[in-house]
């Protein structure tokens, strides 16, 4: 029992993580159809960006103090601008000429720019793994016989407040209502005045933005990151979008959540070897017996 | 000024008989071991890009995987010719039985996702192509787990043996090449081939005309598989050893590129692509990087650079060229119909602007 409380805190943690790259996949998805391959690797340029301005400032071990806030501050937004950025030259080089193409095609793009991406990040930092200073100090938690790690209490509590600002925004403001509106139908948005390009434009910084925050928190968590880093996490947190019901804002946080729980278990009741095979076959079977996600909405085929 | 040619060149078929001939020339104008096994390498590779071209190219399925039909196909003829289980099938025998593995397996994973949208089939494949190797990996005791399993059979015909040279194993894939492109040839113009073709234009209308979209994005699928098993017997018996490093996303990527550089859906394309991709690999690269090395630029290796030059290739022919650099005529228009809607829409909004003036 102990063990599998542990666990669930293990998992609600690593889920924060996947949650946060999964409301990228699910907003882009929701926008323009388009699984965007090149996301999870924006994830991980995340964790390179933010290991960056670590660098820049100084930083190469535990922070104490009100300097630990400003630099978590500092060092998590610099990641989701340069992140959001990264993701908005995507949409325009690769994706926009592509937009009434057939499907196929920015598909292909997709997995072309997470090649570009990958390798980009090899010439960087080379082929292997690079450490990530301890930023956050660690007087764990300890409840019982379950230890909760700072830094787990940090990846739960920003995934939830990102989401809730998400949210916020998407619902109560005029940019999130043109979000809206685009997705539910292009043309007629653009005759309501909606900019549309600006608008999806909008879509991919925000989706990359967050994924440049889990590209930080990630660093923290794990110590370490790599150039492929982001090929497995963004399969999970895609299958995490695709759970909780692709293009549902909270679906994918769900989504995120029950799949880090998953990776968690199998990890310890199964072997690790096995994890991506256990959330790879949640994926299929997600999408044979309920395809609309958890939380999502059957569409009829459009034609 | 234009070219005639003989008349017996102007048919695709006296076209292919001369590639052929020309094939079967290469290995004894080079006389270079090194390049008749950079050929036979390269063969398996035309073979593997033919059988992902009857998914991607013909039936309009992403299928980002491909690589696990291959790995399944080679470790298929690895278990059952190999010391391994001290089994020894014979080789001829084998090709069939591991393409047929490969094909059951590529309907199991198809049976439960074809019925998909096209982009959750492609993360689906991905996600396959992932954990095969992987599971390969796993599975130790069975599979040698890291190490693979190595001292495969060799073919033999009668009492000859194909040995350690490269010369008979081109041969092999050649014939096998020339039964894949005759197989894939006329499924394309056969019923099947067409409704595949329809259900990549439109899968609603295809199905509404009466098509069973499912069974037959099955056999294209199980097809595909059938072709990847054939190489992988080739690739593994040549190389006495299968490992699970061979089958990573790399290799699917790899053979998607052949396919998107020299046309999708047109075989002499799927060819043409495939070769240039392998020959960049084993020559341009290496040989460019001696080049600059010789200007001085001694930290570059442009070897390394090679899967950025898929992305690259990738990204730039979808955006400029998406029919490929030897396309068919049917996939070029399908490709352009939005251009097309878009010169319409333009035309229309000029007429439009010039009556309302």
């Amino acid at each position: 029992m102990d063990v599998f409380l542990q666990q669930l805190i293990n998992g609600l943690s690593l889920g924060g993580i996947y949650a946060l790259i999964a409301l990228g996949y699910t907003m882009v998805y929701g926008i323009i159809e388009l699984i965007n391959f090149a996301h999870g690797d924006v994830y991980t340029l995340g964790t390179f960006f933010s290991l960056a301005i670590l660098t820049l400032l100084g930083v190469t071990g535990v922070v104490t103090g009100p300097a630990l806030i400003l630099v978590v501050a500092v060092t998590i937004i610099g990641a989701m601008i340069l992140c959001g950025l990264t993701g908005v030259i995507i949409e325009r080089l690769a994706y926009r000429r592509l937009r009434n193409a057939p499907k196929l095609a920015p598909l292909i793009t997709a997995i072309g720019m997470s090649f570009i991406l990958e390798n980009l990040m090899l010439y960087w930092r080379g082929p292997s793994p690079v450490s990530f200073p301890a930023v956050i100090p660690n007087p764990d938690v300890v409840l019982g016989s379950v230890t909760i790690q700072t830094k787990q209490i940090m990846v739960i509590v920003l995934a939830i407040v990102l989401m809730l600002v998400l949210q916020v925004f998407v619902y109560n403001t005029k940019l999130g209502k043109a979000m809206r509106a685009t997705a539910q139908d292009k043309d007629a948005a653009q005759l309501m005045g909606i900019n549309i390009n600006t608008t999806i434009a909008l879509t991919f910084l925000i989706g990359s933005a967050l994924a440049g925050a889990a590209g930080f928190v990630s660093g923290v968590y794990y110590g370490s990151t790599w150039f492929l880093n982001g090929f497995a996490a963004g399969l999970k947190a895609f299958t995490a979008a695709v759970l909780g019901g692709i293009g549902n804002l909270a679906g994918a946080m769900l989504g995120g959540f029950l799949i880090g729980l998953t990776e968690a278990m199998t990890t310890q009741f199964i072997s690790d070897q096995w994890s991506n095979v256990v959330v790879f076959t949640v994926l299929v079977l997600v999408l044979i017996f309920r395809p609309s996600g958890l939380l999502g909405e059957s569409l009829p085929n459009k034609v | 000024m234009t070219v005639r040619l003989p008349a017996p060149l102007r048919t695709p078929i006296g076209q292919a008989a001369l590639a052929f001939a020309v094939a079967i020339a290469l290995p004894f104008i080079g006389h270079n071991g090194g390049f008749t096994n950079f050929l036979a390498d390269a063969g398996a590779f035309v073979l593997l890009a033919l059988g992902l071209n009857i998914v991607v190219g013909f039936a309009g399925l992403l299928d980002l995987g491909y690589a696990a039909f291959f790995a399944i196909g080679s470790y298929a003829f690895a278990m059952l010719a190999s010391p391994q289980f001290g089994i020894h099938l014979p080789f001829w025998v084998l090709l069939f039985v591991a393409s047929g593995i490969a094909a059951v397996f590529g309907i199991l994973l198809g049976a439960p996702t074809l019925r998909l949208r096209g982009d959750y089939l492609a993360i689906v494949t991905l996600g396959f192509g992932e954990i095969v190797p992987q599971t390969f990996l796993n599975l130790a005791q069975w599979t040698g787990g890291p190490n693979g399993i190595g001292s495969l059979d060799q073919p033999t015909i009668g009492s000859y043996k194909f040995g350690f040279d490269a010369l008979p194993y081109y041969f092999m894939v050649l014939g096998l090449i020339a039964l894949a492109v005759w197989l894939a040839n006329n499924m394309r113009a056969s019923r099947l081939g067409r409704a595949w073709m329809a259900i990549r234009e439109d899968e609603l209308a295809a199905a509404h005309m009466g098509i069973n979209t499912t069974a037959t994005k099955l056999a294209a699928f199980a097809m595909g598989a059938s072709f990847s098993g054939l190489a992988g017997c080739a690739l593994a018996s040549k190389l006495q050893l299968v490992s699970p490093d061979q089958f990573g996303f790399n290799v699917s990527v790899f053979i998607l590129a052949m396919l998107v550089l020299g046309g999708m859906g047109n075989i002499p394309g799927v060819i043409v692509g495939s070769l240039i991709l392998s020959a960049l690999e084993r020559f341009i690269l290496p040989q460019g990087t001696n080049f600059l090395h010789g200007l001085g630029f001694t930290s570059v290796d442009l070897s390394n650079s090679r899967f950025l030059i898929y992305g690259v290739i990738l990204v730039m022919m979808m955006l400029f060229r998406p029919e490929g650099l030897i396309p068919s005529r049917q996939r070029k228009a399908e490709l352009h119909a939005a251009d097309d809607d878009a010169t319409v829409a333009a035309h229309e909004q000029t007429l439009y602007t010039e009556a309302v003036r």
